[in-house]
């Protein structure tokens, strides 16, 4: 099972063989101790084989010194979710006194091919710490070259909240969102970073101070597609633990009453007016006659249902039937808090 | 226009619904081409299109299969799957290199997969696991993603709960328990989280990690848990959902992580859970099958994430759905699970069991009083113990068969081994995954932890029934049983 070709798919140059390699001359290669019948035992490569070999000699040598860097940008290049050298390369470069910016370059060229891998992006925030504030503005710009080709990728995300918060840059990242979502309304990423900005921007005066124009922002949203989770939940969570504030606010039920009343897509819409039902919301009748017309013949009369709250859920069970049994359970609810 | 053809999409109903009528013959005409996506939509548009409409036609072949050939679709193909998961543990590709720092993953994955099945595995092969699993033991605690790697938390999980799958007291004296708990210390930050390793990432699943070894090890102490909850609450986003680190989206992954720890630490409670059961019922979509995050692509792998957080979320409020509903309970969480089952309910219950399959179990085990763990601290008690035993009354708050649905038809690959979804190709975390979710599925409405479930509530042959697991740990009940007695002195 062997191949000593380096050059299949990963486009690197034709592997010499680090034992012909005059900077690990005296460097002993150390295998790995797998033991006599070892399981879950991968065929490695030959350069695989070799690197490691290698990397764990000077490893467990914790020798600090420019081919243990070389060494392990060798190793990570065929195995760049490795951890123990990632750690062993930060421990080099802090004892070699490293050119951080150089090394931003280095884990630039790991994240190309490996945009989801939590060590490059562990990595990277380390270097950047490193460099402070003035790193700010070239790590916004490579979560945004990643967000070009994955707008969603979990890890660039946490490493941009990360910057903003530990080395700043905040001032175009409202409008940074509000492209993103222009692009892709649906990209519940940007709806999260969304939210991070208003709550925690120190330029912005926080979440009360924000809460009124991004009450009206989400509802455009759920109005040009009211099937779209997220302002739903953005809307929501604007109003986090202001109870009060969130019934009283007339333009959270209109918007639901516009939806109810278009007759499509409306299922986030009953969900949020249950929602407020249960922490007390009185609604008028015009929203009673726009739930009542919704129940379809096989739900009866709506006197059927005890009340309003009865009837959403009755509705969201057959609208909704993959939640069916949680709005059998939010009918208990309502019904043994009444 | 809108996407989605949620109205085209059948997934198994309710109990004893049968399926379609018996036809002539079965139309094996390759599907029609499908029409391009609508113009004018964003890209989570088009690729939820395309997902649906990969779905849509592995469902809708299959709902006009003979009844026969249905049947066999959705039998779980153990010995392939067996198959796989064993050439799986003995050697792998060269292309397996880049999961070369996880093999204690790879380990569990199968070790766990093979339980899940019942398939016992041969004693020489269990003592080659113990003994490399005792190679990538750190000297000072922990254990790393190969012989000679630094100790990581997730590696630790993984080769603690393997080795509890294997049990017997060889595998599980294997584990050095004190350096472990040295490690986990080690490991522990002042803001309650825990580092993955030296100088590694601070995230919500090396609470759990952390935790959920503390936990099954008899080790958890006030140390341990200090403030774990504090970091878990301040990562329960506006959504609902849990993340990773505070600020971030609400994650499949990490929401399961963070509840299963909350359990665990005894302050699930200070969690909104109404609005993290809310958020986590809407992660499952018209294929049947759950996504991690808002928005995102189904994948098989939530069956378990999410199915799992479900399952716990279950235990923790009555859903008292089959008997018509009862009141919501108003007393403690503790007392609700030892009201014992009407006895000759669940003889009638034995009864109609159609096949008794190796696996099933036909007794309940009723927990005989609490255990008493000498060595646990006060405060943090003995939640995991406990919490296996609680009873989801009723209905369960996801939809069971339909996700029992994704999982054997979408993700199943008949020649063995199971995918995120159709078009990827298989591998052992998501046969894993898969697998824990469909147990979680089948047991969900079991009125007792491990009482057998009623033939309609396991979709396919009843013989596709697995063995039932902790629901905190993922790891085969009986085998978390045998642990926690073994570390218990």
């Amino acid at each position: 099972m062997a191949s000593s070709s380096s050059s299949e798919g990963e486009g690197r140059r034709a592997w010499v063989p680090l034992a012909s390699r005059p900077e690990f001359a005296g460097v002993t290669p150390l295998p790995q101790d797998d033991g006599p019948s070892p399981v879950v035992a991968i065929a490695y490569r030959d350069d695989f084989r070799e690197t490691m070999d290698y990397f764990r000699s000077l490893y467990s040598s914790r020798e600090l010194s420019p081919r243990s860097l070389l060494l392990t940008s060798l190793a990570i290049s065929v195995n760049p979710a490795n951890y123990t050298v990632w750690h062993f390369r930060r421990q080099v470069l802090e004892a070699l006194g490293a050119d951080w910016t150089e090394e931003l370059e280095f884990t630039e060229g790991v994240a190309k091919r490996n945009a989801k891998n939590y060590q490059l992006w562990h990595h990277r925030r380390w270097v950047a710490e490193k460099l402070g504030p003035d790193a700010a503005s070239r790590e916004l710009e490579f979560t945004r070259k990643i967000f070009c080709l994955d707008a969603k990728n979990y890890h660039a995300w946490s490493h941009r909240q990360w910057v903003l918060q530990a080395l700043g840059g905040w001032e175009d990242e409202l409008d940074y969102c509000a492209q993103l979502l222009e692009e892709d309304v649906f990209n519940n990423s940007a709806w999260n970073q969304r939210y991070f900005v208003i709550t925690k921007s120190p330029s912005l005066g926080g979440l009360n101070a924000m809460r009124d124009s991004e009450v009206d922002y989400a509802i455009e949203a759920i109005h040009a597609n009211p099937e779209n989770e997220s302002p739903w939940r953005y809307l929501r969570g604007l109003y986090n633990d202001e109870n009060e504030a969130w019934l009283n606010d007339s333009r959270v039920h209109s918007a639901c009453l516009r939806v109810l009343k278009a007759k499509r897509n409306f299922k986030f819409a009953l969900s949020t007016l249950l929602d407020l039902l249960g922490l007390g919301f009185k609604p008028n009748q015009e929203i009673k006659d726009a739930i009542t017309s919704l129940r379809t013949s096989d739900l009866g009369e709506a006197g059927s249902d005890s009340d309003l709250a009865n009837s959403i859920c009755s509705i969201l069970g057959l609208e909704d039937p993959m939640r069916a049994n949680y709005w059998t359970w939010r009918k208990q609810q309502a019904s043994s808090s009444s | 226009m809108p996407i989605g053809i949620a109205a085209s999409f059948r997934f198994a109903g309710p109990r004893k619904e049968k399926k379609k009528k018996k036809l002539g013959g079965a139309r094996m005409e390759p599907p029609p081409p499908p029409p391009p996506p609508p113009l004018g939509t964003t890209v989570t548009q088009r690729d939820q299109w395309t997902v649906e409409q990969e779905v849509g036609r592995i469902y809708s072949f299959f709902a006009q299969l003979p009844p026969a050939a249905q049947s066999f679709a959705l039998e779980v193909q153990r010995d392939n799957h067996i198959e796989y998961l064993t050439r799986g543990l003995r050697g792998l590709a060269p292309s397996f290199g880049s999961l070369d720092a996880s093999r204690p993953w790879i380990c569990y994955w199968i070790i766990h997969s093979l339980a899940l099945l019942g398939e016992p595995i041969d004693a020489e092969l269990e003592e080659s696991i113990i003994d490399f699993l005792s190679r990538c033991q750190d000297p000072s605690g922990g254990y790393g993603g190969g012989p000679g790697q630094l100790p990581h938390l997730a590696t630790t999980y993984a080769a603690v709960n393997s080795l509890i799958t294997l049990g017997g007291s060889r595998s599980l004296s294997s584990i050095n328990r004190d350096k472990v708990h040295n490690f986990l210390r080690q490991m522990k930050q002042p803001s309650g989280g825990f580092r993955m390793h030296d100088g590694g990432e601070i995230d919500v699943r090396a609470c759990y990690t952390a935790i959920s070894v503390a936990s099954t090890l008899n080790i958890l102490d006030d140390e341990l848990a200090e403030k774990v909850g504090d970091f878990i609450l301040s990562c329960q986003t506006y959504e609902g959902g849990i993340a990773g680190e505070p600020g971030s989206e609400a994650h499949g992954g990490y929401t399961f992580c963070g509840l299963a720890t909350m359990i665990l630490i005894n302050e699930v409670d200070r969690l909104d859970l109404s609005r993290l059961i809310d958020w986590v019922v809407f992660r499952q979509g018209v294929e049947c099958g759950f996504q991690g995050r808002v928005n995102k692509l189904v994948d098989g792998c939530y069956s378990f994430w999410q199915g799992g957080a479900c399952a716990l979320l279950q235990k923790l409020h009555p859903f008292g759905l089959s008997e018509g509903g009862e009141d919501e309970s108003t007393d403690s969480i503790d007392s609700s699970l030892y009201a014992a089952s009407n006895v000759s309910e669940q003889e009638e219950q034995e009864n109609n069991l159609e096949s008794a399959s190796p696996q099933v179990d036909g007794t309940c085990q009723f927990k005989q009083g609490g255990p008493q763990s000498a060595s646990c601290s006060e405060n943090t008690g003995n939640a995991s113990y406990n919490f296996h035993e609680r009873c989801a009354e009723g209905g369960s708050l996801f939809n069971s068969s339909a996700l029992q649905q994704y999982i054997l038809l979408c993700s199943q690959l008949p020649e063995g081994g199971f995918r995120d979804k159709p078009g990827k190709f298989r591998d052992f975390y998501h046969t894993c995954y898969c697998l824990s979710g469909l147990t979680v599925c089948q047991y969900s409405r079991s009125k007792h932890a491990d009482s057998p479930p009623l033939p309609w509530d396991v979709v396919g042959p009843y013989s596709n029934l697995l063995e039932p697991i902790h629901p905190l740990h993922n790891v085969v009940l009986s085998k978390y049983q045998e642990a926690n007695e073994f570390f218990a002195g």
